[in-house]
């Protein structure tokens, strides 16, 4: 197998999951920070930052805790697979959230305060057992944390930017806030099923 | 341990049913809620399964509040709630194969479910475990009963059917769309406006 088609793979499976298999738009994960935080872009940016972060690090993690350790002859227990994954994820970031406040406060500064709030989100652990349900290698593992992350980002600022405009707009009484993000969300799926002839087979 | 008093844990059981229900007016949970109500049978089998999960982990932790100090809790209850949704997701595994596998990642999703660690923290760690139990008990019932609503209505127009059942008249068009996830977030999004519309008014 050469560089070309190693690269090759890795970009479908980045472009699978950034836009096709998109995690907000198709799987349904992380819907409460998208609804939540995605007032302002520039909020939206932050958190958009912070769980592209956090999902490189968890899958890379949980991948070699899934596959070098719990499916491990020696070791052979699977069903302990839930507990390990949120246990380190919640772990890493606590430690990742004190590392960076101290060495990279500016870094802290613009995405740090929403790291404790994705440390239960359904999007990084939903994130890693979607890759483990795809049966990644580890590169391929890698790429599809940072992939899902960027098209959260992706998606989470052009809602952002709709709702900025939308603020202006005269929504209904009852569905103002979260009636007319779902509305546009919705919109939003729509259009992105055009990227689904992207990928063959 | 001498119970709190009747009215509190009935107070709050029937507030999870429909003031405080987790689908329409808390927006808790969502991810379930879009992901497995493109029919009435997954929906319902989300709704008992992290029913079981609310009310077994609610309990757990109210037996154990007394020894549960400052960061530890969150740990504490996360790893309650793990182990519980295991237990769910085995079971389901065992006994419901075929539902099992239209769940998929989803039951285990149940773990980061914002309802769960919620009415941990509000309900669990501070009161006994009669009004836990009947707290977990209606949140979980009326987050299953907002899952079967929205079952309901995607199953209905996207196949014209209602747990398999064909109900809708033959020439009925069918709303490919609803089963999608642009028709969940739809159908949640208007569920929604119309919630709010009905709690202004009264």
């Amino acid at each position: 197998m050469n560089t070309g088609n190693i690269i090759g793979h890795l970009a479908i499976v980045f472009i699978s999951i950034a836009l096709v298999n998109n995690l907000v738009l198709t799987k349904f994960l992380g819907i409460c920070p998208y609804i939540g935080v995605s007032r302002r872009i520039d909020m939206a940016f932050g958190m958009g930052c912070a769980v592209t972060f956090v999902m490189t690090l968890s899958a890379a993690l949980t991948w070699v805790i899934n596959n070098l350790v719990l499916m491990n002859p020696a070791v052979n227990m699977p069903y302990l697979k839930y507990i390990a994954f949120i246990m380190v994820i919640a772990s890493m970031v606590q430690l990742v959230e004190m590392y960076v406040r101290k060495f990279f406060p500016s870094l802290y500064d613009s995405f740090g305060i929403f790291l404790p709030l994705i440390t239960t989100n359904c999007a990084i652990l939903g994130s890693c057992l979607f890759i483990d349900l795809w049966g990644y290698n580890f590169l391929e593992a890698i790429v599809a944390g940072f992939g899902g992350g960027l098209g959260f980002t992706l998606v989470i600022c052009m809602m952002g930017g709709i709702r900025e405009n939308l603020a202006w707009a005269d929504v209904p009484q009852s569905l103002r806030g979260a009636g007319i993000t779902l509305i546009t969300a919705a919109i939003m799926t729509l259009a992105f099923m055009g990227f689904s002839g992207m990928i063959k087979g | 341990m001498k119970a709190i008093g009747s009215s509190e844990a009935a107070t709050h059981f029937v507030r999870g049913l429909w003031e405080e229900s987790p689908v329409f007016r808390q927006l808790l949970g969502m991810c379930p809620t879009l992901a497995v109500t493109a029919a009435l049978q997954p929906a319902l089998t989300m709704g008992v399964a992290t029913t079981f999960v609310l009310v077994c982990s609610n309990v757990v932790v109210s037996l154990m509040r007394h020894l549960l100090q400052g960061h530890l809790r969150i740990l504490m209850f996360t790893l309650t709630i793990a182990a519980f949704v295991t237990i769910a997701d085995l079971l389901l595994q065992a006994y419901l194969p075929r539902m099992s596998e239209t769940l998929g990642p989803y039951v285990p999703l149940i773990i980061v479910n914002c309802i769960i660690i919620g009415r941990a923290e509000a309900c669990g760690s501070r009161k006994g475990i009669w009004v836990s139990f009947t707290d977990a008990l209606g949140m979980g019932i009326g987050f299953t009963f907002g899952l079967c609503v929205l079952g309901v209505i995607r199953e209905i127009l996207a196949d014209g059917a209602i747990w398999g059942y064909i109900i809708m008249p033959a020439g009925f068009e069918k709303w490919n769309v609803m089963k999608l996830p642009a028709g969940a977030f739809l159908t949640l999004g208007i569920l929604l406006g119309l919630s709010n519309h009905f709690f202004r008014k009264k």
